[in-house]
């Protein structure tokens, strides 16, 4: 079960025993990573029409699981080395979404860097498009206006909903709650629709650019934004009992996939996979970025480190996040929405056709893009996932020299062996829900 | 890749030494090694050879977590100025971030790392999480990591030729009717 843990009441992370790390630590064949190339595995395959001989007790067999399978969140493979029905070893093969992002965000300018790394995470694009940013402004040492911060505030906790309620979906249908999914999917629907009234675009929004935001909210947000914490808290009772109390849910997720906290962060897990084992760490309230020591809320932990937990953490956090965006409905200041630095935020169009400064301007902007000083930085956001990063590095020029994602799913995917280690072929199904990675942000 | 032994000055309650010593780096010390405020951001300068030195005692110092492990092809960026004095720029370099949860601490490592050996010991043993991630910057940029467990590509796939985030290797593109550009590199 899930406690929530007051921000300001708790400053450790709530832990006294963190356990052993000593099954990840394994290099030999006794660790629950099957490290076996593709070459390897060939070598291991039998002939079709010879198979072995015995009963399925003594035989042990490698089963691809993926890349395309319903359970894989995408493109993922699985390899797993098989007892039965009972996983032994298991390796995530991966590669299959990369598209060289990291290379193509060497070719872009500043300004069109969030229309790539936005394409990552797509189930939370508002976070990889914030990281960014935070990074470029870092490196450009400029202040973002406060209303932009908050802006910025209000979309990543509604997109933070989105994303959990999208698990929600995806979860229950992993686990055999199919209806669950249409459920979850609805309400996604409803926050995606108040990102394309103030973006333009229900997902990819590029919209949080470097210096502040791309639009300003329009007349009459408060409104949608009471709509949907109207419309939403409602539907998350619905869910828990749809879910939480009932039993044969509970029998599928409860004890399956268990981790320690010690296991969890030599793995460097982040996110809700590190809070179901009952370690209290958010960068939120840990490290506050934005003006989120501003606002109040709590940090959801779990007891087990299961999936069980995994799930009530996230169907918790939505509870969170609706509570953080009510409170910006009052904070939300007045002022401008991007930075006023000429040379980072392009003119108005009413301003280019009076003034040749605003002319070249907006030509500088747009062609070359505009320069950032040398050095290198690194920022985290607290995203849906865990932590994720961006590290920057500029040589002056107007395009990133580097740019780096830390994704917090293409880590927290190597606990996928360690999670499904002993269990049923059943149960990894549920684990993999459970670790919730977005394939975009794993492959880059 | 140089053999110069670390000098470890006594670690203090910040980390933060002036170390003195007549062979060492001549500017403030963190770990024995160079460290340098990156806007407003703490980064160590170890060596190759260093490297997991440096890291053993940033987890004996609390350091719980390696966030994050990359790599970066510095071939296209000829005369760097944020290294500080001491610290020879080289092709490769390897960036790792770690974090210490009481006090939310962050320090950064960048090793320059020699084109004719590029090599750096693995911190699997240190922190297992960093498994992907040395696989994912051995895959991407060619650098090697020695004693990890699963020294394959991660990524690309298995058969690849190359290290596509290296400089010298082409932007991919597309043909596009009606746009005959030439390609950008």
């Amino acid at each position: 079960m899930t406690e929530s843990v007051a921000a300001d009441e708790v400053d450790e992370t709530n832990v006294s025993d963190l356990g052993s790390a000593e099954r990840v630590l394994k290099r030999d064949e006794t660790s629950a990573v099957l490290r076996l190339s593709e070459v390897e595995a060939a070598e291991l395959a039998g002939d079709p029409d010879d198979p072995p001989t015995g009963t399925a007790d003594e035989q042990r067999m490698i089963l691809n699981m993926g890349p395309s399978h319903p359970s894989t969140h995408g493109v993922l493979r699985l390899m797993l080395e098989m007892e039965g029905e009972t996983v032994l070893r298991s390796k995530p093969v991966i590669g299959y979404l990369h598209t060289g992002m990291e290379k193509t965000a060497e070719d872009l300018t500043y300004l069109q860097g969030p229309t790539n790394v936005t394409r990552m995470d797509y189930a939370a694009p508002l976070f990889s498009e914030l990281s960014f940013s935070l990074a470029v402004e870092q490196l450009l040492g400029i202040d973002v206006p406060p209303r932009a911060t908050w802006i910025r505030m209000l979309m990543c906790e509604l997109n933070r909903a989105a994303s959990h309620l999208l698990f929600q979906a995806t979860n229950g249908m992993d686990v055999g709650a199919v209806s669950m999914m249409i459920y979850g999917w609805r309400e996604r629907e409803e926050v995606l629709r108040f990102f394309e009234k103030v973006t333009g675009l229900r997902m990819n929004h590029n919209y949080i650019r470097p210096g502040g935001v791309a639009a300003d909210l329009h007349d009459g947000w408060q409104d949608d934004v009471r709509r949907l914490l109207e419309l939403i808290p409602p539907r998350l009772d619905e869910y828990d009992t749809l879910l939480t109390g009932q039993p044969i849910f509970r029998e599928r997720l409860q004890g399956v996939g268990v981790m320690t906290p010690a296991e969890a962060l030599a793995l460097s897990v982040t996110g809700p996979i590190l809070r179901s084992t009952g370690y209290a760490w958010d960068l939120r309230r840990d490290q506050p970025y934005l003006a989120y020591d501003e606002v109040e809320f709590d940090v959801i932990v779990g007891t087990h480190g299961d999936a069980f937990d995994r799930y009530a953490i996230r169907l918790n956090e939505i509870r969170e996040s609706l509570r953080i965006v009510e409170q910006i409905l009052d904070l939300m200041p007045d002022g401008d929405y991007r930075t006023q630095d000429k040379k980072v935020t392009p003119p108005p169009r009413g301003r280019i056709d009076e003034s040749m400064e605003a002319l070249i301007h907006h030509f500088k902007i747009f062609t070359e893009g505009f320069h950032v000083p040398e050095g290198e930085t690194y920022a985290a956001v607290e995203s849906p996932r865990g932590e994720l990063g961006c590290y920057l590095v500029s040589d002056g020029g107007p395009k990133p020299y580097r740019m780096h994602i830390r994704g917090p799913s293409f880590v927290n995917l190597q606990t996928l062996p360690h999670l499904m280690e002993g269990g049923l072929i059943a149960d990894g199904v549920a684990v993999i829900s459970s670790v919730d990675p977005i394939m975009g942000e794993v492959d880059r | 890749m140089t053999d110069e032994q670390s000098d470890e000055g006594p670690i203090t309650e910040e980390g933060l030494v002036a170390d003195e010593a007549v062979d060492g780096p001549s500017g403030p010390t963190a770990y024995g090694v160079p460290v340098v405020d990156a806007s407003g951001q703490e980064v160590l300068h170890p060596t190759p050879a260093q490297w997991l030195e440096t890291v053993k005692a940033l987890r004996d110092d609390g350091f719980c977590m390696a966030i994050d492990l990359t790599a970066v092809d510095y071939s296209a960026h000829p005369g760097r100025t944020d290294l500080p004095e001491g610290v020879e720029p080289e092709r490769f370099e390897v960036v790792a971030s770690f974090i210490r949860h009481d006090d939310g601490r962050r320090v950064r490592l960048r090793a320059q790392v020699p084109e004719s050996d590029p090599v750096v010991p693995s911190l699997f043993d240190i922190f297992p999480g960093t498994e992907a991630m040395e696989r994912e910057a051995f895959d991407l940029v060619g650098v090697r990591f020695d004693g990890h467990p699963d020294p394959t590509r991660i990524l690309m796939p298995e058969d690849w030729e190359g290290h596509p985030l290296r400089r010298d290797v082409a932007m991919g593109r597309i043909p596009v009717q009606f746009k005959d550009a030439p390609a950008p590199r």
